[in-house]
């Protein structure tokens, strides 16, 4: 892409002109925002009581609508089924294609595996973390229901253009250490409102070498740090994996593209930043100097060396949500547990984020191998991550979980505790019933799934 | 409109949406008066039943942080709180307060000075909050966030443009 002739532009200058139908716009402009994608799930219902208010019979851009059906699936009492029937109902009636059952998965997995949002494209969303869809280089922000139902209505909506940081991450991450180690290590060093109001554009080798699904952790987590939005560069894997995903979907609504015709259209929507854009701050990171890390409760910037709080007592360990529960997230879970059992006194819970990971999962095995180790296996969808059902904490218990928030009651039960770190960790935690680097998992410890085991022999204490 | 007055309610910073208005609620309460009682649940469980209208709201950093739930402004809309003064706001929360006639004003210093329980006054005409500690100003909202503040929100504003142009 071409800079903007003298006014270098950010990623969310380009992404909110473009939206805006705007030649260019500046840091702090207010734009009158047409999005690409209106994103809703099991609160479609109250969106839609509140856009009956408007008087139309029928939603202006009910191609623009996806919804998934994901917090509360199945549903656990009769109210959120009736929830639940009244969407499909209002599905039905508008024609909306873009609708995701119950068991799908989770809205940010599902329309990233469909291709449903593009790059370069904006997506507004009556969820927090909508700035997931940053991972392929898109423009994703968290708006309210009372905003969904009035870009239903009119289809558009009034957006600042946000000032950019970037942030930038050199070399390559150490064995055992994930994105979402360096997404914590970001939050805890600058809090969990470092990045208010803010566009976040990641950079640097260390985020070129991640997978696809390392680098969706980035954005999603961004939701914590206080950001509108979050960015990484579409690169060619990108743009090929949604390419095909876009031929797929396109195929299984009826109205196929040829694979030339969509990589065109997929890598025409990408934008990159200008060199020389306005960047309000830089941060950098040294990938190699990086550990597993854990944020305490009930912040998500109450982030220590995991090493720090090894040994606390965990009853319950949650594997899953739109930050990692993805099939790499289970790969490595899995590759932990195999061969163990869970400690007496632990559960644990593996929730696929979707159905195509729960499927690739079983094909590969590891579904069994967490059913061996003891564990609990969930529907996909956001399982217990806040507190609807599928894994409630009793009080005073405490979770470790690969979730995104930790809030006090975030899980459905004030008076219990919640640490978050990544997969392995996890996993680890709940074959040790207490919280351990995985990387102190003492290998001669392991033993047949069908043996008993003292739950705490299988650690090397430090 | 443009005079509120009421006694405050002190919190700190990060105070997040899941102990506004719990998660578990979201998709099953729909009446008003169930999501007021419900209001600042696990953070301050006295707050719902004692809170009265005009009440404000005085928090620090990140007010409204985390979820994009509604409720966790309409909960306090529910309850006749007069206005949120922090000395930031959660992006989200603060469209959501103002999209529901509910005025967030961004005042660190003010926060600093004010007390629990004390009285304040907000002027909007005068862009200022007088407290005991002071009078502090603040910077006024613009005039298309102001309409919908004025006009009780997002909604009953984009029904005249909708009712317009149909």
């Amino acid at each position: 892409m071409s800079a903007t002739e003298g006014h270098p532009q950010t990623f969310a200058q380009k992404a909110l002109a473009r939206s805006a139908g705007l030649p260019s716009v500046a840091i702090g402009q207010v734009v009158d925002a047409r999005p690409d994608v209106v994103l809703s799930h099991d609160n479609s219902a109250a969106i839609r009581r509140i856009w009956q208010e408007f008087g139309q019979s029928r939603v202006l851009i009910p191609d623009k609508i996806a919804m998934t059906l994901d917090h509360a699936v199945p549903a656990p009492t009769t109210k959120h089924a009736q929830n639940h029937a009244e969407i499909r109902a209002f599905v039905a009636e508008q024609g909306i294609a873009n609708f995701f059952e119950v068991g799908r998965g989770i809205c940010h997995q599902v329309l990233s595996e469909e291709a449903v949002v593009l790059p370069g494209q904006v997506i507004l969303g009556a969820d927090s973390h909508t700035p997931h869809f940053g991972w392929m280089g898109a423009f994703g922000a968290g708006i309210g229901r009372s905003e969904v139902a009035v870009l239903w209505a009119t289809g558009e909506l009034w957006l600042r253009v946000p000032e950019s940081m970037q942030i930038v991450l050199d070399g390559s991450l150490p064995p055992g250490v994930s994105a979402k180690d360096f997404a914590l290590r970001v939050i805890g060093d600058l809090g969990a409102d470092g990045g208010l109001y803010a566009s976040v554009e990641f950079g640097g080798s260390g985020i070129a070498a991640m997978s696809l699904a390392s680098r969706m952790v980035l954005p999603n987590m961004m939701a914590e740090f206080g950001v509108k939005n979050a960015y990484i560069a579409p690169d060619a894997t990108t743009l090929a994996y949604i390419s095909e995903r876009l031929v797929r979907r396109t195929t299984r609504q009826g109205a196929p593209l040829a694979a030339e015709d969509a990589r065109t259209l997929v890598a025409a929507g990408a934008l990159y930043p200008d060199a020389g854009a306005t960047y309000a701050a830089v941060h950098r990171y040294d990938a190699a100097a990086l550990e597993p890390l854990i944020a305490c409760p009930h912040s998500v910037d109450a982030v220590v060396p995991v090493a720090q709080v090894a040994g606390t007592r965990v009853q319950q360990a949650f594997l899953g949500t739109c930050t990692n529960g993805r099939l790499e997230d289970l790969a490595e879970a899995a590759a932990i547990v195999r061969g163990r059992r869970i400690a007496a006194g632990t559960r644990f819970l593996v929730i696929p984020a979707s159905s195509e990971v729960l499927a690739d999962a079983l094909r590969l095995g590891y579904i069994a191998d967490f059913v061996d180790a003891g564990a609990v296996i969930g529907v996909p969808g956001c399982g217990p991550c806040m507190g609807n059902h599928m894994g409630i904490p009793a009080p005073n218990e405490v979770t470790i979980s690969s979730a995104n928030r930790n809030f006090r009651g975030r899980m459905g039960t004030r008076d219990a505790d919640i640490y978050l770190a990544n997969p392995a960790v996890v996993a680890a935690s709940a074959i040790a019933g207490k919280i351990i680097d995985p990387r102190h998992l003492d290998a001669k410890s392991v033993v047949s799934t069908s043996q008993a085991v003292d739950p705490y022999s299988v650690i090397n204490h430090q | 409109m443009t005079i509120i007055s009421g006694r405050t309610w002190t919190y700190g910073d990060n105070v997040n949406t899941d102990v506004i208005f719990p998660g578990k609620y979201t998709y099953t309460l729909t009446e008003r008066a169930e999501i007021a009682r419900h209001a600042l649940e696990d953070l301050d469980p006295t707050f719902a039943a004692v809170v009265q209208p005009g009440d404000v709201i005085v928090a620090g950093r990140n007010w409204g942080c985390g979820s994009s739930r509604e409720q966790a402004a309409t909960c306090l809309v529910f309850n006749g709180v007069g206005a949120v003064v922090a000395a930031s706001f959660s992006r989200i929360f603060y469209r959501n307060a103002l999209n529901n006639g509910l005025l967030a004003i961004v005042c660190p210093a003010a926060v600093a000075a004010i007390a629990p329980q004390e009285t304040i006054t907000i002027d909007l005409a005068r862009n200022e909050i007088v407290c005991k500690g002071g009078v502090f100003a603040f910077p006024p909202l613009s005039a298309s966030v102001l309409g919908i503040v004025e006009a009780g929100g997002l909604v009953p504003y984009v029904k005249r443009k909708v009712a317009a142009t149909s």
